[in-house]
């Protein structure tokens, strides 16, 4: 059977698990975008704290993913939870490192003035500091989509959801019919849904910037 | 064009963080410290907990100290030579990008690593055993290829940012170009080269964890058999183990920048 035959005679389910992984992945990423950005706004004015969030991000991604998935799957057990929690724990690392400096480097005067036309801590951050951050944070997150994507093919192994199952079972059945179909539907798929995934957000990151810091 | 922009944009931000994280990490005698000690930590306790637990016959056979050691040795092995590749080929590659008749070329090249890296690394290397074969050599290829990115970008990255005037000064002093790339532009870039060069390394012995899904042994052999066989303390010495090797990894890789850097630095 040729790849394309493979294609279009497994669309519905490739179709199906194409959308399981990108909703899982999506999923996850605004979670751990939200928690990052709230725990980024709660230490950025203490540099102990920064120090300590930038070298604990640094050695949380050294962790490897199928380590940190095991040790998930013999707490929670095999199925969707190690999962999830293993792809929104790197994207919270990846976007906190990122919100943190995003959020530390915003230029002192600007804050100043701000608070000089009287506004309130509050608003400061949510109307001055944060937009002003907001394209590290970005990047930040375009960084993560794209680790996460290939974390969740990993956590196919543990039961979790998407096509990372298509290449397990490729590799479950090396030499037999369809194992190299399979894999590679599997392997492209995600490196496709990786692509378009980045080019949303980057379409989302013009959107969400402030215009008068659009480059 | 916006993607490709996008693209060297993020690559250029990416390294900024990595260096100044890199630089908030070990400012004091004690940050040195905190690492090793988590993971000498780590080791204590799994040998701790093989001695004292109350293990099946499966669970001693897989944790046996033979087979811990052959797993070990195995799983660095592959990393080591992916590595070994990935620095053969990344830092000639970025010198090349970085001289002035391949710069309209640049931006190309990252993009397209950029794209490769969209790859599953578990996809990689399943693909490779099924066009290929299992084994050894199959592990070190696909992690060489999964591994490259962040050297290529940090050598072209740091060759860039030397500063164009010494590049000029050293010409001007009567330096030829071979010259002025190995006693002015390499050494002023090697600090960013070197934390490329331990991102890669990382990121490989992270990865080499998958290398037992195609027959290269491995730590990742222990989470395996514990996942299969049920066997959750099997799967746990294996993980704690895997990351300890990582955090290792990336400490003497940190530890070796830090000597390495160039005096006058």
């Amino acid at each position: 059977m040729s790849f394309w035959d493979y294609l279009s005679d497994r669309r519905d389910l490739l179709l199906f698990l194409s959308y399981q992984h990108l909703s899982m992945v999506v999923q996850c990423l605004i979670a751990a975008t939200v928690i990052a950005v709230v725990v980024a706004s709660l230490i950025y004015r203490n540099s102990k704290l920064v120090g300590l969030a930038a070298a604990s991000s640094a050695v949380g991604l050294t962790l490897p993913s199928l380590a940190l998935l095991a040790v998930l799957v013999a707490i929670m057990g095999i199925g969707v939870w190690p999962s999830v929690v293993t792809l929104a724990f790197y994207a919270f690392l990846v976007i906190l490192r990122n919100a943190v400096v995003g959020l530390a480097g915003v230029d002192a005067t600007l804050v100043d003035s701000a608070r000089g036309m009287g506004m309130s801590r509050l608003s400061i951050l949510s109307r001055v500091e944060i937009p002003m951050a907001w394209p590290v944070i970005m990047g930040g997150i375009r960084v993560s989509a794209q680790m996460i994507m290939g974390v969740g093919a990993i956590a196919a192994y543990v039961g979790g959801p998407g096509l990372g199952g298509e290449i397990f079972s490729g590799l479950s059945r090396i030499g037999g019919a369809n194992a190299l179909n399979s894999a590679i539907a599997g392997a492209l798929g995600i490196a496709v849904l990786a692509l378009l995934l980045d080019l949303a957000l980057v379409g989302v990151s013009r959107l969400t910037t402030s215009r008068g810091i659009r480059v | 064009m916006s993607t490709t922009t996008g693209a060297s944009e993020t690559v250029d931000q990416e390294t900024a963080l990595e260096l100044r994280t890199a630089q908030a990490h070990g400012t004091s005698w004690l940050g040195w410290l905190v690492q090793p000690t988590v993971i000498v930590a780590m080791l204590v306790g799994v040998v701790i907990y093989v001695q004292t637990a109350n293990l099946g016959t499966v669970e001693a056979r897989a944790l046996s100290l033979d087979s811990v050691r052959r797993l070990t040795v195995q799983h660095i092995q592959v990393s080591f030579m992916a590595a070994a590749l990935v620095v053969v080929i990344a830092v000639p590659v970025g010198i090349l990008l970085t001289r002035s008749f391949a710069k309209p070329g640049t931006p190309f090249v990252i993009a397209f690593a950029n794209a490769g890296q969209a790859i599953p690394s578990i996809g990689l290397l399943v693909l490779l055993a099924l066009w290929w074969k299992t084994g050894f050599w199959t592990a070190v290829l696909a992690l060489t290829i999964y591994g490259i990115l962040p050297s290529l970008r940090n050598t072209i990255v740091g060759l860039q940012q030397v500063d164009q005037r010494l590049v000029e000064a050293g010409r001007g002093m009567g330096m030829s170009a071979v010259r002025v790339l190995g006693r002015v532009e390499l050494p002023l870039a090697v600090p960013v080269i070197l934390t490329g060069v331990r991102v890669s390394l990382v990121l490989i012995v992270g990865t080499a964890a998958l290398a037992t899904f195609v027959g290269a042994g491995g730590l990742g052999g222990l989470v395996v058999t514990g996942i299969n066989l049920g066997r959750g303390n099997v799967l746990i010495v294996g993980a704690v183990l895997i990351a300890a090797l990582a955090l290792l990894i990336d400490w003497l890789g940190r530890v070796v920048e830090e000597i390495a850097r160039p005096k006058g630095l």
